[in-house]
Parts: structure tokens; sequence; C-alpha cells
């Protein structure tokens, strides 16, 4: 070993511009949940759930915070409103002690919840609405969800949409299947029959055209967490 | 005798040098998160005080190409921007460098005024340099003042219900990210100062390299 400087191959300077090299290099924007992107956020997962409190509620907000008619943002990834087939029910399933069917009336005859709250996109902007429906609690109390199904899925008949979400934010006495917006019965642009609502997460997880529940023992993915948004989205 | 401090400690060259290409990342990944909704205020109420409606910030600005790589690598480095900042606050306290580089008004308010006369041109006397002037320790505080309130009001946008009082002080979800621009902007504003300062005071650069020279 000949380093004309005397043996210090490895300067301080070189070692900190190596890091920084080697850190950002396992950054890759394209592919944000692997590398180094997806070491922290798995951390701000955990970070994330911590804090998460099962007692706190998202804020009722007053009426003149309604945002107003129309210009709560319509969303949904098929081609057209997708409108609900013939003879629609709910599947509810998985780790349950009784799997079955739910029509829209066996919902509405279930314990109500009413709310109006604020809705928090990962896009960044706010919306006020008032919702109602029955708790995906009751849901779970009534086909005797497995307390192993730390899990719950949300399926949809909007081109595939789905999102499976931590038994602690799906079991929260904000988090409602919604038949109900804005006091009428919840609209086609928004989700009919039937969405997934809720004051702790962030939109994308609050699946909308329901098709299935589902109890599971282990999480599966989302529509859009599959592409790289965060899994846990929580508000 | 113990030496007398160099003017920038090894303590105060690591946080600042580590600062650097952390703000970066982090203003930058905040405009191409900005740019998924280029707007302020709640859906269907815009805020008339911001000028920039419905204008994404321009491409070169922007980190992480698209919203899901911008939020990663946002909330992946904002821990290291508190980790850091809280770092350098604790060595401020426990070395007493607090008491050389802090602005306490009743000390430093006048001299912070004439300094920025001098610099105005509205005054002939230089300022002092040595440690710190008022108007130098004006500026090192409000950063970091601002910094504090940059990363409340990001607490509030990353967790407006689990952090609800935070987000109730900040008055709401939307004025919190209004701030949490605004004192981006402002935090940009001392930037060009900075340098600009720097530029007219090289010395200042080799110093915050290398500790300089020690005054005994």
């Amino acid at each position: 070993m000949s380093d004309p400087r005397g043996g210090r191959l490895l300067t301080r300077r070189t070692w900190l511009l190596g890091t920084a090299a080697v850190a950002l290099g396992a950054c890759d924007s394209s592919r944000p949940r692997q590398g180094f992107l997806g070491a922290m956020e798995r951390f701000n997962q955990r970070f994330q759930s911590a804090l998460f409190d099962p007692e706190r509620l998202a804020p009722e907000e007053p009426a003149e915070a309604l945002t107003r008619p129309g210009a709560f943002p319509q969303y949904f990834i098929s081609d057209r409103v997708p409108l609900a087939p013939a003879g629609w029910a709910l599947q509810v399933g998985g780790l349950v002690a009784r799997p079955g069917v739910l029509s829209l009336d066996d919902l509405r005859l279930m314990p109500r919840t009413d709310y109006r709250i604020r809705h928090h996109c990962v896009e960044g902007w706010s919306a006020v609405a008032s919702w109602h429906g029955v708790r995906v609690s009751e849901l779970a109390k009534l086909v005797g969800a497995d307390p192993r199904a730390r899990f719950v899925e949300f399926r949809s008949f909007d081109a595939g949409y789905y999102s499976s979400w931590d038994g602690p934010s799906a079991f929260h006495p904000q988090t409602i299947l919604a038949y109900g917006m804005n006091g009428a019965p919840l609209p086609p642009e928004h989700g009919a029959p039937l969405r997934l609502y809720s004051g702790v997460k962030l939109g994308y997880k609050m699946v909308k055209y329901l098709t299935a529940v589902n109890f599971l023992p282990e999480p599966t993915g989302g529509y859009w967490e599959d592409r790289g948004y965060e899994w846990f989205a929580g508000v | 005798m113990p030496h007398a401090p160099r003017p920038q400690p090894g303590p105060v060259r690591l946080a600042h040098w580590v600062n650097v290409p952390l703000l970066a990342i982090l203003a930058m990944s905040g405009l191409q998160i900005l740019a998924a909704y280029p707007m302020m205020g709640p859906q269907g109420a815009p805020y008339g005080v911001y000028p920039f409606q419905g204008t994404p910030p321009p491409g070169w600005t922007r980190l992480g190409e698209w919203l899901a790589g911008a939020r990663h690598w946002h909330f992946a480095f904002g821990w290291f921007f508190v980790l850091n900042g809280l770092c350098y606050v604790a060595w401020l306290v426990g070395s007493g460098e607090w008491r050389r580089r802090l602005f306490l008004p009743r000390r430093d308010a006048r001299d912070a005024l004439h300094t920025a006369a001098y610099y105005l041109r509205l005054r002939k006397e230089p300022p002092r340099q040595e440690p710190y002037n008022g108007l130098q320790r004006f500026a090192y505080t409000g950063v970091l003042v601002l910094a504090l309130v940059e990363v409340l009001s990001g607490l509030v946008l990353y967790k407006p219900v689990q952090l609800r009082a935070l987000t109730a002080l900040f008055g709401g979800y939307d004025p919190a990210r209004l701030v949490h621009l605004g004192v981006l902007a402002l935090l940009a504003l001392f930037t060009v100062g900075h340098v600009v300062m720097v530029a007219l005071h090289p010395r200042t650069l080799g110093e915050m390299v290398t500790g300089g020279r020690r005054h005994e």
C-alpha cells in the first residue's frame, strides 16, 4: 500500500461523500417502497401505527364548513361512473363464523352512524361532507369475525379497485360502510350503493362501489398501494 | 487555560452542512407534492390571498418524479432534518453557545438595527463582526423559529386527526398547508440573503468549512 498521503485511504471526506452517494442511490422515486425510501417508509408505518389512537375521533365540522354542492371531487378508475350490477349485494368473508351476503336493506337495519368530518386527499386537498352508514366493527360483530383476522380487505366493482386496512383503523368508531352522503342516498359519482368512509385514513384507502369485505389474518395490498403509495396512510 | 472556541466549532459546521442537502431534498420533494394539487384552501373555497392558484411549481424545483415518490422522499428525510435540528439545539444549550448565537432583544435589537442600516447604506460605521452582530443573531435565531414552525405545520399535514390539537393551533388543515408553503418561501428568502452575505464576507465561508482560527 503506497498512499502518498501516508496511509489515510479513507478520509473523512470520501467516507461522507460515499455514504451520501449510497444513500441517495438507494432512493428510487419510481419504486419508492424499495431501497432506502422503502426502509424509511416501514419505519414511518410503525411510527404511524404507534401514534394511532383508536379512541381519537376526527372532529365534527360545522355546517358552514360543508363543501358546496358539486365541489366535492368525484373519483373512480373506470372510464365512466361505475354502476352497481343488478341484484347487488355485499359479500362478507374471510375468517368469520357466518360468511354471507348482505343487501342494502340488511345494512340499513343495522345501527346507523352519522358524522360530518373533513376528507384528506393524498394530493393535498381537503373537503367536508356528512356521511351515514354502518360501522365496520358492527359488521364484524354480525358475521363473527375471528380475532386472528387483524386486517380487513375491501373490494369493489370499479375495475378491481381495492385496499386492505389494519384492524384498529378498520374498527375505529368513525370507519363506516356508508350508504348516504349529505343526508341523501349515496350518489353513483361518490360510490353508490355502498362505500367505505373514515375519519382516520387518506381518501384512496376509502374504497367506493364496494362488493366484498374480507376479514383476513394478513394484509394484502391495494390499487394505489401496489403502485407505490403508502399502505398505512393514516391521517 | 482552556482554548478559546473556534469561530465555528465542529458541531455547528456538521449541523450546517448536513442541513444543506436535507433542506434541498425537503423543499424540492415538497414542491413535487404541491404540484399534485397546486391550490391553497379547501375544495370549493380557494384562498384569495394565495397568488399562484392552479400554477404548479416549475419542474426544475421538484424532486421525486411523482406524488408517491415525492412523499416517500419527504417523509424519509424529514426525520433527519428534525434530528439535526434537535442535536443543534441540544448543543446550543449544553455548550452555552446560545449566549453568543441567539438573539436576545434587549442586548441585540439596537445593534441589529444599526447593522441593517449599514447594509442599506444608511449608516457608515461598519457592524461588529466578533463574534456575531445583532442582525446575524436575529437571522440565525429567526431561522430556527421558522424551522420549528415548518416542522410543526408539516406534522399537521401528515397527521391532522391524530395531532388534532396541533391542527387546531394552526386554525385547521388548510391554514397549516398555507403556513407550510409560506414558511418555505421565507426559508428560501433567508437562504438567498445568507448566500449574498457570505459572498460579501468570504472569510465566513472558510470558517464554516475549517472552523477558523482560535481567538486567544
